[in-house]
Protein backbone atom coordinates (compact mmCIF):
# COMPACT_ATOMS: atom_id res chain seq x y z
CA UNK A 1 0.00 0.00 0.00
CA UNK A 2 1.09 3.34 -0.85
CA UNK A 3 0.93 6.32 1.77
CA UNK A 4 1.17 9.70 -0.47
CA UNK A 5 3.41 12.19 1.92
CA UNK A 6 4.63 14.81 0.10
CA UNK A 7 6.55 16.63 2.53
CA UNK A 8 9.73 19.14 2.30
CA UNK A 9 12.56 16.92 3.71
CA UNK A 10 13.97 21.05 4.70
CA UNK A 11 10.93 21.81 6.17
CA UNK A 12 12.04 22.57 9.63
CA UNK A 13 14.43 25.08 8.08
CA UNK A 14 12.47 26.66 5.56
CA UNK A 15 9.48 26.89 8.30
CA UNK A 16 12.14 28.62 10.63
CA UNK A 17 13.57 30.70 7.94
CA UNK A 18 9.45 32.06 7.53
CA UNK A 19 9.53 32.57 10.82
CA UNK A 20 12.40 34.37 11.17
CA UNK A 21 11.48 36.89 7.62
CA UNK A 22 8.59 37.67 9.93
CA UNK A 23 9.91 38.65 12.68
CA UNK A 24 12.74 41.01 10.77
CA UNK A 25 9.81 42.19 8.60
CA UNK A 26 7.77 43.74 11.94
CA UNK A 27 11.35 44.58 14.02
CA UNK A 28 12.69 46.30 10.04
CA UNK A 29 15.74 44.91 10.15
CA UNK A 30 17.24 44.11 6.55
CA UNK A 31 19.16 40.90 6.88
CA UNK A 32 22.10 39.78 4.56
CA UNK A 33 23.20 36.63 3.89
CA UNK A 34 26.98 36.98 2.62
CA UNK A 35 28.24 33.50 1.14
CA UNK A 36 31.04 32.60 -0.65
CA UNK A 37 34.78 30.35 -0.86
CA UNK A 38 36.91 30.43 2.34
CA UNK A 39 39.16 33.42 1.18
CA UNK A 40 37.16 35.16 -1.45
CA UNK A 41 37.19 38.09 0.96
CA UNK A 42 33.81 38.37 2.84
CA UNK A 43 35.20 39.68 6.04
CA UNK A 44 36.56 42.61 3.84
CA UNK A 45 33.59 43.05 1.95
CA UNK A 46 31.83 42.92 5.09
CA UNK A 47 34.29 45.49 6.98
CA UNK A 48 33.56 48.23 3.60
CA UNK A 49 30.15 48.00 4.21
CA UNK A 50 30.19 48.49 7.71
CA UNK A 51 32.10 52.12 7.17
CA UNK A 52 30.14 53.12 4.33
CA UNK A 53 27.14 52.71 6.32
CA UNK A 54 27.15 52.57 9.55
CA UNK A 55 27.20 56.36 10.22
CA UNK A 56 23.64 56.81 8.89
CA UNK A 57 22.49 53.16 10.33
CA UNK A 58 22.48 50.17 13.26
CA UNK A 59 24.46 47.48 11.90
CA UNK A 60 24.88 43.94 13.58
CA UNK A 61 27.01 41.36 12.36
CA UNK A 62 27.13 37.29 13.17
CA UNK A 63 29.85 35.89 11.63
CA UNK A 64 29.95 31.79 10.55
CA UNK A 65 33.07 29.67 11.13
CA UNK A 66 34.03 26.59 11.70
CA UNK A 67 35.77 27.03 14.49
CA UNK A 68 38.02 29.96 15.81
CA UNK A 69 36.14 33.77 16.27
CA UNK A 70 39.43 35.67 14.36
CA UNK A 71 36.26 37.64 11.97
CA UNK A 72 34.38 38.44 14.72
CA UNK A 73 37.42 39.93 16.61
CA UNK A 74 37.77 42.19 13.20
CA UNK A 75 34.36 43.30 13.49
CA UNK A 76 34.29 43.82 17.07
CA UNK A 77 37.29 46.21 17.17
CA UNK A 78 34.73 48.42 14.45
CA UNK A 79 32.80 48.82 17.80
CA UNK A 80 29.99 46.78 15.92
CA UNK A 81 27.88 43.95 18.15
CA UNK A 82 28.99 40.98 16.58
CA UNK A 83 28.40 37.35 17.46
CA UNK A 84 30.42 34.41 16.65
CA UNK A 85 28.22 31.38 15.36
CA UNK A 86 30.87 28.68 15.42
CA UNK A 87 29.00 25.34 13.51
CA UNK A 88 31.99 22.61 15.04
CA UNK A 89 32.34 21.57 11.36
CA UNK A 90 28.85 21.45 10.03
CA UNK A 91 29.56 23.26 6.45
CA UNK A 92 26.24 25.77 6.59
CA UNK A 93 24.72 28.08 8.73
CA UNK A 94 20.86 26.86 9.31
CA UNK A 95 17.67 28.89 10.34
CA UNK A 96 17.58 27.73 13.97
CA UNK A 97 20.90 29.05 14.58
CA UNK A 98 20.40 32.18 13.65
CA UNK A 99 16.99 32.10 15.57
CA UNK A 100 19.46 30.88 18.54
CA UNK A 101 21.47 34.11 18.29
CA UNK A 102 19.15 36.77 18.19
CA UNK A 103 19.00 37.21 22.05
CA UNK A 104 21.89 39.02 21.85
CA UNK A 105 20.95 41.89 19.68
CA UNK A 106 18.29 44.44 20.07
CA UNK A 107 16.12 44.06 17.51
CA UNK A 108 14.26 47.44 17.53
CA UNK A 109 17.31 49.45 17.50
CA UNK A 110 18.76 47.69 14.89
CA UNK A 111 18.60 48.22 10.41
CA UNK A 112 20.98 46.16 9.13
CA UNK A 113 22.08 42.22 9.87
CA UNK A 114 24.87 40.87 7.81
CA UNK A 115 25.53 37.12 8.04
CA UNK A 116 28.53 36.08 7.26
CA UNK A 117 27.74 32.46 5.94
CA UNK A 118 30.56 29.32 6.27
CA UNK A 119 33.08 29.62 3.70
CA UNK A 120 31.85 27.41 0.76
CA UNK A 121 29.84 27.54 -2.41
CA UNK A 122 28.23 24.60 -2.36
CA UNK A 123 26.25 23.75 1.31
CA UNK A 124 24.82 27.78 2.30
CA UNK A 125 23.18 27.61 -0.65
CA UNK A 126 20.88 25.08 0.23
CA UNK A 127 19.88 26.33 3.07
CA UNK A 128 17.63 29.59 3.89
CA UNK A 129 18.41 31.67 7.11
CA UNK A 130 15.68 34.28 7.40
CA UNK A 131 17.43 36.46 4.87
CA UNK A 132 15.84 39.65 2.46
CA UNK A 133 19.32 39.16 0.30
CA UNK A 134 21.43 36.44 -1.01
CA UNK A 135 24.80 37.71 -2.02
CA UNK A 136 27.44 35.57 -3.30
CA UNK A 137 30.62 36.93 -3.31
CA UNK A 138 33.39 34.84 -5.85
CA UNK A 139 36.93 36.54 -5.92
CA UNK A 140 39.06 37.11 -9.00
CA UNK A 141 41.99 33.77 -7.83
CA UNK A 142 39.02 31.27 -7.39
CA UNK A 143 38.69 31.37 -11.51
CA UNK A 144 36.12 32.20 -13.60
CA UNK A 145 34.29 29.21 -13.98
CA UNK A 146 33.07 28.65 -10.82
CA UNK A 147 29.43 29.99 -11.80
CA UNK A 148 29.25 26.64 -14.23
CA UNK A 149 30.97 24.54 -11.40
CA UNK A 150 28.77 25.44 -8.60
CA UNK A 151 25.50 26.55 -10.02
CA UNK A 152 22.86 26.03 -7.18
CA UNK A 153 24.99 29.28 -5.52
CA UNK A 154 24.80 31.36 -8.16
CA UNK A 155 21.14 30.45 -9.39
CA UNK A 156 19.87 31.39 -5.87
CA UNK A 157 21.83 34.77 -5.12
CA UNK A 158 20.30 37.92 -5.46
CA UNK A 159 23.51 39.51 -6.15
CA UNK A 160 26.76 38.26 -7.15
CA UNK A 161 29.96 40.36 -6.55
CA UNK A 162 33.24 39.96 -8.26
CA UNK A 163 35.38 40.58 -5.70
CA UNK A 164 39.66 41.59 -6.18
CA UNK A 165 38.33 43.47 -9.05
CA UNK A 166 41.98 44.82 -9.57
CA UNK A 167 43.45 41.57 -10.26
CA UNK A 168 41.52 40.51 -13.06
CA UNK A 169 44.11 40.96 -15.50
CA UNK A 170 47.43 39.24 -13.48
CA UNK A 171 45.08 35.85 -13.35
CA UNK A 172 43.64 36.35 -17.19
CA UNK A 173 40.03 36.36 -15.59
CA UNK A 174 37.24 36.64 -18.42
CA UNK A 175 34.54 38.31 -16.67
CA UNK A 176 31.77 37.68 -19.56
CA UNK A 177 32.11 34.12 -18.42
CA UNK A 178 31.04 34.70 -15.49
CA UNK A 179 28.42 37.49 -15.73
CA UNK A 180 27.12 35.52 -18.69
CA UNK A 181 26.49 32.40 -17.25
CA UNK A 182 25.67 34.00 -14.48
CA UNK A 183 22.43 35.27 -15.92
CA UNK A 184 21.80 32.38 -17.64
CA UNK A 185 21.02 30.36 -14.66
CA UNK A 186 19.71 33.69 -12.83
CA UNK A 187 18.36 36.21 -14.74
CA UNK A 188 17.52 38.82 -11.99
CA UNK A 189 21.18 38.86 -10.54
CA UNK A 190 22.66 42.00 -10.03
CA UNK A 191 26.28 41.78 -11.22
CA UNK A 192 28.72 43.87 -8.90
CA UNK A 193 33.18 44.80 -9.53
CA UNK A 194 34.93 45.11 -6.22
CA UNK A 195 37.99 45.77 -4.69
CA UNK A 196 37.04 45.60 -1.16
CA UNK A 197 40.81 46.81 0.01
CA UNK A 198 40.31 50.12 -2.03
CA UNK A 199 36.77 50.37 -1.68
CA UNK A 200 36.71 50.36 -5.60
CA UNK A 201 33.40 49.76 -7.02
CA UNK A 202 31.69 49.87 -3.56
CA UNK A 203 28.74 52.46 -4.52
CA UNK A 204 26.61 50.65 -6.38
CA UNK A 205 26.45 47.81 -3.68
CA UNK A 206 25.86 50.52 -1.38
CA UNK A 207 23.17 51.98 -2.97
CA UNK A 208 21.17 49.17 -3.52
CA UNK A 209 21.50 48.36 0.23
CA UNK A 210 20.50 51.79 0.79
CA UNK A 211 17.01 51.22 -1.46
CA UNK A 212 16.11 48.11 0.34
CA UNK A 213 16.23 49.33 3.86
CA UNK A 214 12.98 48.69 5.80
CA UNK A 215 11.14 51.80 6.84
CA UNK B 1 28.38 17.37 2.82
CA UNK B 2 25.11 17.73 4.92
CA UNK B 3 23.71 14.10 4.24
CA UNK B 4 23.47 13.50 8.24
CA UNK B 5 20.62 16.44 9.43
CA UNK B 6 18.86 15.58 6.21
CA UNK B 7 18.94 11.78 6.37
CA UNK B 8 17.88 12.65 10.28
CA UNK B 9 14.71 14.62 8.95
CA UNK B 10 13.71 11.79 6.66
CA UNK B 11 13.58 9.12 9.35
CA UNK B 12 11.38 11.74 11.61
CA UNK B 13 9.33 12.54 8.51
CA UNK B 14 8.95 9.14 7.73
CA UNK B 15 8.29 7.53 11.03
CA UNK B 16 5.96 10.65 11.51
CA UNK B 17 3.33 9.42 8.80
CA UNK B 18 3.70 6.35 9.88
CA UNK B 19 2.27 6.80 13.26
CA UNK B 20 0.12 8.91 11.81
CA UNK B 21 -1.45 5.75 9.78
CA UNK B 22 -0.66 3.47 11.85
CA UNK B 23 1.73 1.48 10.21
CA UNK B 24 4.13 -1.13 11.18
CA UNK B 25 6.02 -1.61 8.45
CA UNK B 26 7.84 1.27 6.29
CA UNK B 27 9.39 -1.07 3.10
CA UNK B 28 10.32 1.88 0.95
CA UNK B 29 10.29 5.99 0.72
CA UNK B 30 10.44 7.83 -2.35
CA UNK B 31 12.22 10.55 -2.89
CA UNK B 32 12.00 12.99 -5.33
CA UNK B 33 16.17 15.38 -5.66
CA UNK B 34 16.50 18.14 -7.78
CA UNK B 35 19.57 17.58 -9.87
CA UNK B 36 20.69 21.47 -8.82
CA UNK B 37 21.16 20.37 -5.39
CA UNK B 38 24.15 18.71 -4.21
CA UNK B 39 23.19 16.02 -2.15
CA UNK B 40 24.52 12.25 -2.63
CA UNK B 41 21.78 9.50 -2.84
CA UNK B 42 24.31 6.93 -1.96
CA UNK B 43 25.59 8.72 0.97
CA UNK B 44 22.15 9.21 2.34
CA UNK B 45 20.98 5.89 2.22
CA UNK B 46 24.24 4.55 3.72
CA UNK B 47 23.00 6.64 6.63
CA UNK B 48 19.80 5.88 6.75
CA UNK B 49 20.76 2.26 7.40
CA UNK B 50 22.70 3.44 10.58
CA UNK B 51 19.95 5.88 11.97
CA UNK B 52 16.66 4.61 11.55
CA UNK B 53 18.01 1.53 13.83
CA UNK B 54 15.08 0.57 16.16
CA UNK B 55 12.76 2.95 14.35
CA UNK B 56 9.29 2.09 12.28
CA UNK B 57 11.39 2.96 8.62
CA UNK B 58 14.34 0.56 9.80
CA UNK B 59 14.99 -1.60 6.86
CA UNK B 60 13.34 1.07 4.36
CA UNK B 61 14.53 1.44 1.12
CA UNK B 62 15.31 4.61 -0.24
CA UNK B 63 14.32 5.38 -3.70
CA UNK B 64 15.75 8.55 -4.39
CA UNK B 65 14.17 9.42 -7.87
CA UNK B 66 16.40 12.67 -9.58
CA UNK B 67 14.72 15.39 -11.15
CA UNK B 68 16.10 16.79 -14.17
CA UNK B 69 16.20 21.34 -14.07
CA UNK B 70 13.64 22.70 -15.95
CA UNK B 71 13.39 26.00 -17.70
CA UNK B 72 11.08 27.97 -19.18
CA UNK B 73 12.18 30.28 -21.96
CA UNK B 74 11.49 33.89 -22.31
CA UNK B 75 11.67 34.19 -25.98
CA UNK B 76 9.46 31.25 -27.09
CA UNK B 77 7.82 30.74 -24.31
CA UNK B 78 8.13 26.89 -23.91
CA UNK B 79 9.42 24.84 -21.30
CA UNK B 80 11.86 22.37 -21.38
CA UNK B 81 14.81 20.00 -19.45
CA UNK B 82 18.32 20.98 -19.57
CA UNK B 83 21.54 20.01 -19.27
CA UNK B 84 24.02 21.07 -16.02
CA UNK B 85 26.28 22.71 -18.36
CA UNK B 86 24.15 24.49 -21.15
CA UNK B 87 21.60 26.68 -19.97
CA UNK B 88 20.09 27.13 -22.98
CA UNK B 89 16.27 26.97 -24.17
CA UNK B 90 16.19 23.73 -25.87
CA UNK B 91 13.78 24.93 -28.70
CA UNK B 92 14.95 28.16 -29.79
CA UNK B 93 18.57 28.20 -28.14
CA UNK B 94 17.71 31.93 -26.26
CA UNK B 95 19.71 32.38 -23.31
CA UNK B 96 16.22 34.17 -21.81
CA UNK B 97 15.24 31.73 -19.50
CA UNK B 98 14.00 30.66 -16.30
CA UNK B 99 14.69 27.72 -13.91
CA UNK B 100 11.53 26.19 -12.59
CA UNK B 101 12.53 22.97 -11.43
CA UNK B 102 15.75 21.09 -10.25
CA UNK B 103 15.85 22.04 -6.42
CA UNK B 104 13.19 20.05 -5.80
CA UNK B 105 13.78 17.85 -2.41
CA UNK B 106 10.83 16.33 -0.72
CA UNK B 107 9.21 12.44 0.48
CA UNK B 108 7.04 12.04 -2.03
CA UNK B 109 5.43 8.63 -0.82
CA UNK B 110 5.67 5.60 1.62
CA UNK B 111 5.20 1.97 0.47
CA UNK B 112 4.08 0.35 3.87
CA UNK B 113 3.03 -3.17 4.61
Amino acid sequence: MEIKVVRQILEWNENCHAELQKLFDEKKVLVINIMGSPGAGKTTFIKRIIEELNKQYNIGVIEGDVAGKIDAEKIAEMGIPVVQLNTDGACHIEAMSIKNMLCDFDLDKLDILIIENIGNLVCPAEFDIGEDLKVAILSIPEGDDKVEKYPLMFSRADALVLNKYDMKNVFNFDEDRVFENARNINKDIKLFKVNSVSGEGLNSFIEMIKNKIKK
Amino acid sequence: MHELPVTQSIVSIASEEAYKHNVKVVKEIRIKLGRLTGLMPSCIQYYFDIISKGTVVEGAILNIEKLPIRIRCGSCGKESIIDVNSYLCSFCNSNDIKIIGGNEFYIESLEVE
